[in-house]
């Protein structure tokens, strides 16, 4: 309505315009920042814990930056879980089950994205569907059927879970990769008399190449982050991820657990932030492009 | 002739159908590797997790399990806490969808125009969108920590004292609200990048002739975002809706369904009756009892948003 106003008194109608523009712009920076400071402040209290000796910790008024910064709470953490055990178990799983989904997806999503047929139709609506079932409709029958394998308690087991868990979304956003390489490439491919096999290694495979390490990516950070299934299947201490361990920290800690609590999250957090930050882009691209015409 | 081994209950029907160009064999082989394990360890399980829900299945038992029909629904019907439980799903469910759309909306747009600093909010956004849902609860926890936490100690310095040593997260009154307010925080940044790649497939030539016809703000966004974005906004809430009300590790993180099971979500119970007391033909019922609840939901919420565009 303060446009109509102005467009009525056209001497005044400039500078109101320009205040009103100002007032609008404020406001918008102000929201902006209010936005920023609800996405960053924990994650900076949880550095700043990290960083603080227990003797702060135990103040009764903390304060944001450590007046005596110490590196003891990492100490410590390593000291009270066995964090590298976990790392070590994380890694292992979420490489191997990254490793072994994209080895199954890549050829099927060529397959989805190439022929359209009732079976590509079924299995996107799969892909769609699954995410609807909660997690422990699926767990029981799966633990049940890993027990009779006896894959419960087991590296392999939980591998095996992930490799299926993270298919659905590496169909998806592979999918949506094969789909931006046009066909007509490898139609002249062919024409030019390459074979069947030469054309997928040599014209497909490097316009490929940066989507499936996105999605090799994104599938590791999900099973790096990974919670429930590890939290059920993995019972021996000396098997159990990151965080799961983690999760032993919590619940008896007094004040001054908490810098060694702090710290061992921070770390466990790392590497998922700057995979991600690596990758950020290309996995909205890609996420977008598997929704487009489906 | 690999038509043949594949599995004829699947949709294998079509994909020798005469009038298509190309051959489907070869899709055969590219599609098997991925086929067979979605099959055999998910949508196997699933169907066999949807029988045991008619079964006594029970962890460490020697006699056989047995059909019970169903017995299990019968007894999920009179278990109050069950329905306590659900009740408390869908405060949390739709206590953190529909904050977490207009915040994020509310980002999004913010995000299109051209203000400086839209690196840092991208930058930021990363880390709930990255982190490891282990930590996100145990950063709030730190948060909210009565003592060691910055909460308590902003609402000091505000000269708010009524806060003093309150524990968020054990109160009755405050735990879910302090849960969902970090459920919002977690899944805002995911939310936000998805509408964010909407809003900049809108054309800018639209909202300039909005503009040159005098529309405002509200009106420019009435007429021509919204319309443009209203297919991933109610993609995205669907969505969101779902892993919600499915959401587990965050709260049993940040309290374990406690105080008094005030904030056991749906899944914290089944959680709990499959793996703690063993009861997992039960468990699986209450599954299935969530799947029922997530699908009417849905599909009265979309039949309703889509009928809603069909009258504009």
């Amino acid at each position: 309505m303060n446009d109509t106003e102005h467009r009525g008194s056209a001497g005044r109608g400039k500078n109101a315009g320009t205040a009103r523009r100002t007032a609008t712009r404020t406001g918008q920076y102000a929201a902006l920042l209010a936005y920023l400071i609800f996405l960053a402040f924990p994650f900076l209290w949880l550095i700043s814990t990290a960083f603080k000796p227990p003797r702060e910790l135990g103040s009764i008024h903390p304060t944001w930056i450590p007046e005596a910064p110490t590196l003891e709470n990492f100490r410590q953490a390593f000291e009270q879980q066995p964090l590298l055990a976990a790392a070590g178990n994380s890694l292992l799983a979420a490489a191997v089950s990254a490793l072994i989904a994209i080895v199954l997806a890549t050829p099927m999503a060529y397959a989805l994205a190439r022929y359209r047929n009732r079976l590509s139709r079924a299995a996107t609506g799969w892909v769609v569907i699954s995410q609807a079932f909660p997690l422990v409709l699926v767990i029981i029958p799966l633990f049940l059927i890993l027990k009779g394998l006896h894959l419960v308690d087991s590296r392999i087991g939980l591998i095996m879970v992930y490799v299926v868990w993270s298919l659905p979304f590496a169909l998806w956003m592979l999918t949506g990769y094969v789909r931006a390489v046009p066909p007509e490439l490898e139609e002249a491919a062919a024409v030019d008399g390459a074979g069947r096999i030469r054309t997928l290694v040599s014209v497909t495979a490097p316009l490929l190449a940066p989507g499936i390490v996105a999605t090799a990516l994104f599938a590791f950070i999900t099973a790096w982050n990974e919670f429930f299934f590890a939290l059920v299947l993995l019972k021996s201490p000396e098997k159990q991820t990151l965080p799961v361990v983690l999760t032993h920290f919590i619940g008896t800690e007094g004040v001054t657990d908490l810098g060694p609590l702090a710290a061992a999250a921070l770390l466990a957090t790392l590497p998922s932030l700057l995979l991600f930050a690596a990758i950020q882009r290309r996995i909205t691209g890609g996420m977008l492009a598997g929704a487009v015409k489906n | 002739m690999t038509l043949a081994t594949a599995p004829q209950r699947s949709t294998a029907a079509d994909a020798g159908r005469a009038a298509r160009p190309r051959p489907d064999h070869g899709a055969w082989f590219l599609v098997l590797p991925a086929l067979i394990p979605i099959l055999v360890l998910s949508v196997g399980p699933l169907l066999y997790g949807i029988g045991l829900a008619f079964t006594d299945a029970q962890s460490g038992r020697t006699q056989a399990t047995r059909f019970v029909g169903l017995l299990n629904f019968s007894d999920l019907f009179q278990d109050s806490l069950f329905w306590d439980s659900f009740r408390i799903g869908l405060l949390w469910a739709f206590g953190v969808t529909v904050p977490q759309f207009l915040l994020a909306l509310g980002l999004a747009l913010l995000l299109n125009l051209n203000l400086r600093l839209r690196w840092l909010a991208r930058a930021l956004a990363i880390i709930p969108w990255a982190m490891p849902e282990v930590v996100v609860g145990i950063m709030w926890r730190l948060v909210y920590h009565p003592d060691a936490g910055v909460l308590n100690e902003t609402l000091r310095s505000l000269g708010l004292s009524g806060a003093d040593g309150r524990d968020w997260l054990s109160g009755l009154a405050t735990a879910l609200p302090a849960v969902i307010v970090v459920g919002v925080w977690a899944g805002m940044p995911q939310t936000t990048v998805t509408l964010l790649a909407g809003l900049q497939s809108v054309p800018r030539e639209l909202h300039e002739a909005a503009s040159m016809d005098g529309a405002g703000a509200w009106r420019r966004f009435r007429t021509v975002t919204w319309p443009a974005i209203r297919p991933i906004a109610l993609a995205v809430t669907a969505l969101n809706f779902i892993w919600n009300f499915n959401s587990f590790a965050l709260v049993f993180v940040l309290t374990d369904g406690g105080p008094g099971g005030r904030t056991r979500l749906p899944m914290l119970f089944a959680y709990e009756e499959a793996f703690r007391y063993g009861q997992f033909g039960y468990a699986a019922t209450m599954g299935l009892a969530m799947v029922a609840v997530i699908s009417v939901l849905l599909a009265v919420y979309l039949a309703g948003r889509l009928k809603g565009g069909d009258d504009q």
